[in-house]
């Protein structure tokens, strides 16, 4: 195990933001802390880095304990939501820092630096200081900085949360495969579940200083354990007591046994895929995800009476107790 | 994975920062509480150790209560001029473009830079009874030098730049869009700046203006080269309390603790004045998060 | 603004042109009559008797050594309120306890101060019946009318100078870089030097450069505490009121004049860090 999180509790005043969090991490994988604001997915890595101090429990990184261990001392490469960059020295220098702390000599720096520019697409750029690069490119010459001290583990800070939709998309692709190229330890933290998705390897999705689920995307999202956890990741609709997502809902025009009637209020073209909302006898709005060749074949119109029945459904019990609520799959 | 008995108490343990954060904070408190701390400490016990005995003492000498209301009333008088010229001169800095300016924003600091005798001396070289100036304005039966208008002009010099500075920085974050609705609305210059513009800045000049008035109540070195020192005539506090302070001084015995206790009623207004414009341009150095 | 505003030609504001020309006037006549025209006279006063005056002046041991005086303590004195105030801006910017607006009264103390309360109360620690005279009497040091008063008198005065200038630079700075640095393996201490210190260059000048001004300048304490021993305790400034007291304006104008050149020299210096500060902070 890379990262073993026990028990870990964190306060800040009367705020909780880690409530007994135990999490195991394996070596070589590409975590992510999936979370809304405030959930403590921050607190989390800012703890695993040494940056913020547990109140109880222990961190151990490669079955070392580090929770007595400032940053320094962990081998952890960490990388900030506003790059951090040090605005006073140009972009090599800034890859070069934590070698020159190490004192290695000035050819092996270079060298080193070049190899990593060369890895993140900068080495044009080597000269620049942080001010004159766009967003992207300081956050891929942090990750050069990170890189270069060979940390254990590395550490990113919803690295994507400060650029636009684009890049944030581009960058996505290309640390996912620079991760299958350098294969160190990696946990990411974001908000975005379409991000967590798409890069990690496991997924802990983290809830008001809990962790609700931690998995495989593919498990948390058809086998949700939690109904934070069916809500947050992945599109749902309410249907009939159950959550239900959009693309298990089927449309016929001709009643059969189960199927339910409805009406379509809306048909909303988005691309390939149409969403369709429809309303049900008792005034309950639902929502319908089928492909535009469904929908031609349907001949959908507005006002249309249609049945609807959901192929996959997971059943939410709700429990007296107020306890996490478990959804079943049926 | 035992839950240690220190980790009920709920805080950090083995937190590697904390030594250089104690070392950091005991630092600040030794040279704060040796360097600023006790010297006001001993200024209260030396004044006020033996009850008002001292205060009463020193209130009786020639010329203190003269002192002190001279040196009051300057101060507040100071403070209105440089209030008001202080704010023209940060507007006229901020909002008009006008042949040098930057040289003029470099004049208006020089106060802060020249040592408060040389201002003294500058001020005696140009009004003194000697010359050119100053001889006119003798002849016509006005002393400028050796008179309270050359106190007030020694403190004016002195504390001009504690308003400017005060105001200009607010003026340049002014959002313009209130005074241009207020003009599309039919306000001419004159109002737009009695209404909208004025009382932004009314923090900042009130501030400013404090910090003039603590800040001419126990000015010294202009003062004691350009008024003649004069007991009941321009005789400041300051300068009273130097003189208690002086080998000869009224052959008293207790003239230093005379002097402390002058002094703490002095500085404990001056204190309060200061206090209070922290406040106002809301504490610079005390943002906590 | 007229509704044929399209076929009239630009008529320029004359009123507000003319309105804003007086202002501009009204402030320069009082800068005029207030700091430039006392400028001018003791240039005037100074420079009137002649370079074989002032080069007279200049060979006099008093003077040369009330401008020795001068420097030394003003060394002194920065290099103390610049490093611990240094400490104080950290613990004030990052730190997090209770009676923090206490600790920013303290430095902020020294600027309601009056300069002879200043020196006041060196004289009721050190003077004669002073707390801590025993001490020093037995142990021989002689602190009162000596260098060590006058040192300590312009240490109190210019405390507040650097803390207050690097205390919003530190505010506005935040920990990111700092944390940064420590997690590639920088320490504490390197972080500062590498780090937290270039990044607050700017400030940290501005505010020494305060320090200094105020430190040349200082009268009051100094003349409370010097016992103005000729030639031992006498600084540049106590030599100008000497001069002036002896009849010798002459010599009093001069090292008055060459005070006020070296602090013009420090005035713009400060205004380059005072805009090279802020130029970097808007970065």
């Amino acid at each position: 195990m890379a990262i073993g999180v026990r028990n870990v509790t964190k306060r800040f005043g009367d705020f909780v933001a880690l409530d007994d969090v135990s999490l195991a991490i394996p070596t070589g994988s590409l975590t992510v802390l999936l979370g809304p604001s405030g959930s403590g997915k921050s607190t989390l890595l800012r703890v695993i880095a040494g940056l913020d101090q547990p109140d109880v429990g222990e961190v151990a990184i490669f079955e070392t304990e580090a929770t007595g261990l400032p940053p320094q001392k962990r081998g952890v490469g960490f990388v900030f939501q506003h790059y951090a960059s040090f605005k006073r020295m140009s972009v090599r220098d800034n890859v070069a820092f934590g070698l020159k702390i190490q004192k290695r000599p000035k050819k092996e720096i270079r060298a080193r630096v070049d190899e990593l520019l060369e890895l993140v697409q900068l080495h044009g750029l080597a000269d620049r200081y942080p001010s004159q690069l766009s967003g992207g490119q300081r956050q891929r010459m942090a990750l050069a900085r990170a890189l270069a001290v060979e940390p254990r583990v590395l550490l990113l800070d919803e690295p994507f949360g400060a650029l636009d939709a684009r890049v944030r998309k581009e960058l996505r692709t290309w640390l996912r495969r620079l991760h299958d190229e350098v294969h160190v330890t990696t946990v990411l933290v974001t908000h975005d579940q379409e991000e967590a998705m798409e890069v990690a390897d496991r997924v802990a999705v983290v809830n008001r200083g809990r962790i609700e689920q931690y998995g495989k995307p593919r498990d948390l999202y058809e086998h949700p354990a939690t109904e934070f956890v069916m809500t947050f990741v992945g599109p749902v609709t309410r249907f009939e007591e159950s959550y239900v997502r959009p693309h298990d809902l089927e449309v016929q025009l001709e009643p059969n046994g189960k199927y339910r009637e409805a009406t379509v209020e809306k048909v909303v073209h988005l691309g390939f895929e149409v969403r369709v909302e429809l309303s049900l006898p008792d005034g309950e709005l639902v929502e319908a995800q089928l492909t535009k060749k469904d929908v031609e074949r349907l001949e959908l119109l507005e006002g249309q009476r249609v049945f609807v029945h959901p192929s996959r459904v997971t059943e939410v019990e709700e429990e007296a107790s107020g306890a996490p609520v478990r959804a079943r799959a049926s | 994975m035992v839950a240690a008995a220190s980790r009920l108490s709920g805080r950090a343990r083995s937190n590697p920062g904390a030594s250089g954060r104690w070392f950091l904070r005991g630092t600040a408190f030794l040279y704060l509480g040796l360097f600023v701390l006790l010297p006001v400490a001993v200024i209260l016990q030396r004044g006020y150790g033996d009850g008002l005995t001292n205060l009463r003492d020193a209130l009786d000498t020639f010329g203190a209560w003269n002192a002190i209301r001279l040196t009051v009333v300057m101060a507040l008088v100071t403070a209105i001029v440089n209030g008001v010229f202080g704010t023209l001169l940060a507007y006229v800095l901020v909002r008009i473009d006008f042949p040098g300016r930057e040289i003029v924003s470099a004049v208006v600091d020089l106060p802060f830079a020249v040592p408060t005798l040389v201002a003294g001396v500058m001020l005696v070289a140009l009004y003194g009874p000697s010359s050119v100036v100053g001889g006119w304005f003798e002849e016509h039966g006005f002393k400028i030098i050796f008179a309270p208008p050359g106190i007030l002009l020694a403190l004016l010099f002195v504390t001009l730049p504690l308003v400017v500075r005060s105001v200009q920085p607010v003026l340049s974050e002014l959002d313009r869009e209130e005074e241009e609705a207020a003009n599309t609305l039919g306000a001419g210059g004159w109002t737009t700046f009695r209404k909208i513009v004025l009382p932004a800045l009314r923090p900042a000049i009130v501030a400013g203006s404090l910090l003039v008035f603590a800040r001419s109540l126990g000015e010294f070195g202009a003062i004691v080269f350009v008024s003649g020192n004069i007991p009941n005539k321009t005789l400041t506090a300051p300068v009273f309390i130097q003189q208690l302070l002086s080998p000869s001084s009224y052959g008293a015995t207790n003239g230093p603790e005379q002097a402390a206790a002058i002094a703490a009623v002095l500085f404990g207004f001056a204190f309060v004045v200061v206090l209070i414009t922290e406040k106002l341009i809301s504490g610079r150095l005390e943002r906590t998060q | 603004m007229s509704a044929h505003a399209a076929s009239r030609p630009v008529r320029k504001d004359w009123r507000g042109r003319a309105a804003r020309a007086s202002l501009v006037g009204v402030a320069l006549l009082y800068v005029l009559v207030l700091i430039v025209a006392p400028l001018a006279g003791i240039v005037y006063y100074g420079l009137r008797s002649g370079l074989g005056a002032i080069g007279d002046t200049f060979s006099q041991t008093d003077v040369v050594h009330a401008f020795y005086l001068t420097f030394v303590i003003m060394l002194i004195a920065v290099a103390v309120t610049t490093v611990f105030g240094i400490v104080v801006a950290f613990v004030l910017a990052r730190d997090r306890f209770p009676g923090k607006s206490l600790v920013s009264a303290l430095v902020n103390l020294p600027l309601a101060v009056s300069p002879v309360v200043v020196g006041l109360m060196a004289v009721l620690l050190f003077g004669r019946g002073g707390w801590f005279e025993p001490f020093f009497s037995a142990e021989g040091i002689q602190i009162m009318f000596a260098l060590p008063s006058m040192v300590i008198v312009t240490i109190f005065i210019s405390i507040p100078f650097v803390i207050r200038e690097v205390v919003p630079l530190l505010e506005e700075l935040g920990m990111e870089e700092e944390q940064a640095a420590w997690t590639l393996g920088a320490s504490r201490l390197q972080t500062f030097f590498r780090i937290t210190l270039p990044n607050i260059r700017w400030g940290l000048f501005y505010g020494m450069a305060l320090s200094a001004a105020r430190s040349i300048g200082e009268v009051g304490a100094v003349l409370v505490v010097s016992g103005l021993l000729q030639g031992k305790t006498e600084t540049a400034t106590l030599y100008i009121l000497r001069a002036f007291d002896q009849y010798q304006p002459e010599r009093g104008y001069i090292v008055a004049l060459t005070l006020a050149a070296f602090s013009i020299v420090l005035l713009m210096a400060i205004e380059f860090f005072k805009r090279r500060s802020t130029k970097a902070m808007a970065r």
